[in-house]
């Protein structure tokens, strides 16, 4: 039972990369007579098996780019993310003072503003690009990655061997990295996965609202945006695309749950 | 009491010029000309030059800084080119909207997920309260567009019992409303179950299955009480994250609210409207939190305000 969410996910990732390989994708629409056929409709470029959508395109063919998207910005943002918030974090932590401070009111105004709606002005201010988005994801995605690194690392500021460093004329970078660093991977693993959810969520928000991404890009949020005009008449442009999102996002959490249950925050204490 | 509220206001006041210049500054380093974006293509070049003198574009970033921050003080967001009226007067007309829909979720959600949470958290383990558990975790990772799509599918298309969009009529805000509110609702839900498992093994709940109280007596009479406190915190916290819903399920249902006018605004590049209505959200959010953090002490009084923070 435990291992499902990773199975799923292995899923995910072999789908996102492979998939693209074998299966053809026209962004452009074909025929018309393609348009809004039902799940397993014969279509002109072979068999639709999650049927097509208002413009002829392949829907099975859009979940699986919308999978690479999603992943690839997923990935993308949450290795920055991380990157700023546990470099900011753990020295916040360890040094304390006024980068401490400013650590901790930079924080009180970013979250002042619910997290998805500075993403919509950032986002929306700029050329959309994928770049785009993971800055503007990354811009809220940091802080949770910097709170718990700083806490973990002020914590362990005033363990012996941290002391035992200091008198020994370690200097201060070094016992940042080979003293301090290594006891945020579990933790900062765990919310990570979490953080993965968060932000492919997010992302499909955002694609689904038309900020963002350029048009070129496929992502579930835009099917399913696109979808919602023809609810009545071609519901799977809109639903099926939205399990694969969820059942996704599901097992993200299961993970993430699994993972700070057992190298969680409260591991270290 | 007294100080410590007149402290937090005083960095609340704080953050908000940290919240305002934010804005600013995502705004002003964004490319394009918002004179030739506002007059469109086919502007003449006189046309364009003189926007730009009355929107003071052409002045140094510091004096427009300096100005904008003077006009923010005054509750002053300047004009919306787009719909011709003051972006503040704007935001503020459609408040109401997002008001109704937040406190009718916010309803939803606190009735639905505390008695979920009391059900499942009275018998740890138990059937309930695996349901509970595992129907919580999906309610959380659904994404809210695609819920909302499929709540109009089913009630609005197939069963055809409720209005998919506008507002209006009570029977428009049911579908907005419960979308908005289900992950809520399994927040609550989550924190009640946990809050209840928690006091169920106080001795005081011993006490009272001892004096030969019913099971239903003891939860609601001894457990549910004090399960609540962190229930209430948890609903002034999140006023944030359902105004972040909010500009989405907006979307997905036509409801006239802030959220739609947001994305609007950003995708009209309608910057006073941003402006103004991201200041009145950033304010409105940090409210809620120092109300939910005076009622915590207020409820548990064995909690002592930091004053620092």
């Amino acid at each position: 039972m435990r291992r499902i969410p990773y199975l799923v996910l292995a899923l995910y990732a072999l789908v996102g990369g492979l998939g693209p390989l074998l299966i053809e994708y026209d962004p452009v629409p074909t025929s018309l007579p393609d348009r809004l056929r039902p799940p397993g409709s014969d279509v002109s470029y072979g068999t639709a098996w999650l049927g097509t959508d208002a413009l002829g395109r392949d829907v099975l063919a859009q979940v699986v780019y919308g999978a690479r998207t999603s992943v690839i910005i997923g990935i993308c943002t949450v290795a920055l993310a991380c990157l700023i918030g546990v470099a900011v974090g753990t020295a916040a932590g360890y040094f304390r003072g006024w980068l401490d401070t400013v650590l901790a009111r930079g924080i009180d105004i970013l979250l002042a503003f619910p997290a998805i709606l500075l993403t919509i002005v950032i986002a929306g201010a700029f050329e959309r690009s994928v770049l785009l988005v993971v800055t503007a994801l990354s811009a809220t995605a940091w802080i949770s990655f910097a709170r718990v690194t700083r806490g973990i690392a002020l914590s362990l500021r005033e363990r012996p061997w941290v002391d035992a460093a200091r008198v020994l004329g370690v200097p201060r970078p070094a016992i940042l990295v080979r003293h301090i660093l290594p006891f945020t991977i579990g933790p900062v693993v765990a919310l990570a996965t979490l953080e993965f959810a968060l932000v492919v969520l997010a992302e499909a928000g955002l694609s689904f609202l038309g900020i963002g991404l350029p048009n070129s890009a496929v992502s579930w949020g835009q099917t399913i945006a696109n979808g919602k005009q023809y609810l009545e008449t071609a519901w799977w442009i809109s639903a099926l695309p939205g399990i694969a999102l969820s059942v996704l996002i599901v097992n993200i959490g299961i993970l993430g749950d699994q993972l700070t249950a057992r190298y969680g925050r409260g591991h270290l204490r | 009491m007294i100080r410590v509220i007149v402290k937090r206001l005083l960095v609340g006041v704080l953050v908000m010029w940290g919240a305002a210049s934010l804005i600013f500054l995502i705004v002003r380093v964004a490319p394009g000309d918002p004179a030739t974006i506002l007059l469109g293509p086919d502007a003449d070049p006189a046309q364009i030059a003189e926007l730009t003198t009355r929107l003071g574009l052409d002045q140094p970033k510091l004096t427009q800084y300096v100005h904008f921050l003077a006009d923010v003080a005054r509750f002053d967001f300047g004009e919306s080119y787009r719909l011709g009226r003051p972006a503040m007067s704007e935001v503020l007309t459609r408040l109401p909207a997002t008001a109704e829909l937040m406190l009718t979720s916010t309803a939803i959600a606190v009735v639905f997920g505390v008695t979920l949470g009391l059900l499942a958290g009275a018998r740890p383990g138990r059937m309930v309260d695996r349901v509970v558990s595992a129907s919580t975790i999906a309610l959380q990772s659904f994404p809210t567009f695609w819920v909302g799509i499929m709540l109009i599918l089913v009630f609005a298309l197939w069963l055809g019992v409720l209005p998919s969009a506008d507002a209006g009529t009570p029977a428009h805000l049911v579908l907005p409303a419960v979308t908005l509110a289900l992950p809520f609702t399994a927040t609550v839900a989550r924190l009640t179950r946990t809050s209840v498992a928690e006091t169920m093994r106080e001795p005081y709940i011993q006490t009272a299955r001892s004096k030969g109280l019913t099971e239903p007596q003891v939860l609601l009479g001894h457990a549910l009480r004090n399960s609540l406190i962190p229930v209430v915190t948890i609903v002034g916290l999140h006023m944030g994250g359902l105004m972040g819903g909010a500009v989405i399920v907006e979307n997905v249902f036509a409801w006239p609210g802030l959220g739609s006018l947001i994305v609007d605004a950003v995708a009209g590049r309608d910057y006073e409207v941003v402006q103004a209505a991201t200041f009145l959200i950033a304010g409105i959010v940090m409210l809620f939190n120092l109300v939910a953090d005076l009622l915590y002490s207020r409820l548990d009084p064995r909690i002592k305000l930091d004053t620092v923070s």
